[in-house]
């Protein structure tokens, strides 16, 4: 009965309207929004995406699309130099993300739990490598290796790799610390573990995610890498940006196109990989 | 208490931050075994502080700890007889509950078929067996309370230091938690030290309680004789509602003393100790009694104008004031089920107590 008197009642007169104007926070129904969206979508993506399709043009040169070939692909696999740039790259690039990444975790882990004098001053100067112009670190590497003697080639381009990268590691883990109780440590320890099997079940567990993202970052800044590895690469030491960047002076050729795809596809598989290992650890206990 | 045998003994320890912060001022008390043992005091008074000590997280900056017959100082947190369940509960968030319960056993080297079997009982006894396959994202607050519970009582500690349990937990549940812990308590018969800043917690559930204040102790007496008897101005405010008023000793006639209370007058009141000069008057709310009529001359009384009323449901607090501006807390249950209210602002009523409610605080 309640019910029935209240629908009596004068019924305000609904507002007929297909499409209800954006609510403030509905960003992705405001025009001029989107055409921001679209804007950024190709300047960022349409020259990847003309880059994948043109490694697949059957042309010498990359201006009109003359039908599928894989054949440049075959040429890029068959270029001996191409390769070994490419597997010295890619040789770097483990040797740089493994160090650094210990190294970084360990700083991060470090500037996140102790108080030492000069603190403010030792971050400023960790977090040089980030801020200071690549090009001058670049010359001052170069010197470096000159002064001290050593040959230019894999391990001075290694070690530079290892100097610009850590620094990286080290403020993603220090910023995933941010957020850690640490009464879950003095749990650990309060439980009967010692400070080892304290860091192993407890500590690194919880840096984990920090520590991928830290050595994806680590793995790609050496892998692209072109200024510092130009400067610090000797005779016979040419990775594959440099390698690329040598034949693009000679002309732009699909077989570039064809190398940098696959370089593409790479970098692709190790995030997504190591963003579903990420996922899935974080469901699963790691501790033994 | 099951025994009198002291499990914790705590000498003269002070532990102070830098040179100006004393968290903890020559704590000196003993925790006898099976005691269900409170540390309560508003927040920085130090009582966590003491129990980190007790647990090992602080060294004292001097005197000594020694439980279960072994001085701690240089033991580590990992090689003391004791476990803690922590004010956020601290449940490892990358493992199941049954492999937060078993952490303990397993990093110590208990084989895993008796592992698994403690790890059972303990779910067991907090009720959580269901929930050994969880992940502590899919837990309540107080899901998550009773794995930490659990996972402190697996290791059989000697003792069970409890951090601001029940703080996060809803009144509702705070309630329910309150006395199973207590029925926990009893079951297990390990020592509990329990730190709190909630004085219904620490006298519903305790044995002993010590009340501190700015890093002293200031009393250690069971609930009652801590409600009751209070040694001093702070812990008489502490505890529950009090009325206080300044006075001073105006003599002393045998068993009796004759108290000058301010802005209330002369009164006498049984005493047995050897207060003089300024001293607190303290009456609990609930010891005293409105009147419409004079009220006998055997009771202390005086009378005034109701100036502010709280319903609380059970009961009602009064406020009156008297012509010389004294204001006094009268709780009064609500026994009739009625709407009406007994009294109302503005109402002239007569107060009173009898004498032997009164406290006498030197301090």
């Amino acid at each position: 009965m309640a019910a029935d008197i209240a629908i009596a009642g004068p019924v305000p007169a609904r507002r007929v309207s297909r499409r209800p104007r954006p609510t403030p926070l509905e960003y992705g129904r405001k025009r001029w929004l989107q055409g921001v969206v679209a804007l950024n979508l190709i300047f960022l993506y349409f020259p990847i995406v003309s880059l994948i399709a043109f490694s697949f043009n059957d042309s010498k040169r990359n201006v009109t699309w003359q039908g599928f070939t894989l054949k440049y692909y075959d040429q890029a696999f068959h270029n001996s130099g191409l390769q070994e740039a490419f597997l010295r790259s890619i040789g770097i690039a483990l040797t740089s993300t493994v160090l650094s990444t210990a190294i970084g975790a360990l700083l991060g882990l470090a500037i996140y739990r102790y108080r030492f004098p000069l603190k403010g001053p030792f971050e400023g100067l960790i977090y040089l490598p980030i801020v200071i112009p690549e090009i001058c670190m670049a010359m001052a590497m170069r010197s470096y290796f000159g002064a001290m003697n050593i040959p230019l080639g894999f391990l001075t381009i290694a070690i530079s790799h290892i100097a610009f990268s850590f620094p990286f590691v080290a403020v993603v883990v220090r910023s995933r610390m941010s957020g850690f109780d640490e009464s879950l440590e003095e749990a650990s320890r309060d439980l009967g573990a010692s400070p080892w099997q304290t860091f192993f079940y407890v500590t690194l567990p919880y840096m984990t995610p920090g520590i991928i993202a830290g050595a994806l970052l680590a793995f790609t800044l050496s892998l692209d890498d072109y200024v510092i590895t130009q400067f610090t690469s000797g005779p016979g030491s040419t990775t594959f940006p440099v390698k690329i960047y040598s034949m693009v002076r000679q002309s732009v050729t699909p077989e570039v196109n064809a190398a940098s795809t696959v370089l593409i596809v790479l970098t692709l598989t190790v995030t997504i990989v190591a963003m579903w290992v990420q996922s899935r650890s974080g469901n699963k206990s790691i501790a033994s | 208490m099951k025994n009198g045998n002291t499990i914790i003994s705590i000498r003269n320890i002070s532990k102070r931050f830098g040179a100006s912060v004393v968290a903890v001022d020559n704590a000196h008390f003993d925790i006898a075994e099976g005691e269900f043992f409170a540390l309560l005091g508003p927040s920085g008074c130090g009582k966590t502080t003491l129990l980190r000590m007790l647990a090992g997280f602080e060294n004292p900056t001097e005197g000594e700890i020694v439980i279960d017959g072994q001085v701690m100082e240089g033991v580590d947190p990992d090689k003391r007889p004791v476990n803690m369940v922590f004010q956020s509960y601290a449940v490892f968030p990358h493992m199941s509950v049954e492999r937060n319960v078993g952490y303990g056993l397993r990093v110590t080297g208990v084989p895993a078929d008796e592992t698994k079997r403690r790890v059972q009982e303990a779910l067991e006894l907090v009720k959580m067996e269901r929930f050994a396959g969880r992940m502590p994202s899919q837990l309540s607050g107080g899901q998550r309370q009773r794995v930490a519970l659990a996972r402190a009582l697996v290791k059989r500690p000697k003792v069970l230091l409890l951090d601001e349990p029940l703080s996060a937990l809803d009144a509702k549940l705070r309630e329910a938690m309150q006395l199973e812990l207590v029925r926990l308590q009893q079951s297990v018969g390990i020592t509990f030290v329990i730190v709190t800043h909630d004085q219904d917690e620490a006298l519903s559930m305790a044995n002993r309680i010590a009340v501190m204040e700015s890093g002293k102790v200031r009393q250690i007496a069971p609930p009652a004789d801590l409600y009751e008897f209070p040694n001093c101005k702070f812990v008489a405010d502490f505890i529950g509602k009090m009325n206080l008023f300044e006075g001073k000793v105006a003599g002393v006639s045998g068993d009796q003393i004759v108290l000058e209370a301010k802005g209330i007058g002369r009164i006498t009141v049984p005493y047995s100790g050897s207060a003089q000069g300024n001293v607190g008057i303290a009456v609990r709310p609930e010891k005293m009694r409105l009147d419409h009529g004079q009220p006998p001359s055997d009771r202390v009384s005086l009378r005034g104008r109701v100036t502010e009323l709280a319903y609380y449901g059970d009961e009602s607090n009064v406020f009156l004031e008297n012509e010389t501006g004294v204001t006094v807390n009268v709780n009064v249950p609500n026994e009739a089920r009625t709407t009406n209210s007994a009294f109302a602002i503005g109402d002239e009523l007569w107060l009173s107590w009898n004498p032997a409610d009164t406290l006498v605080l030197t301090e």
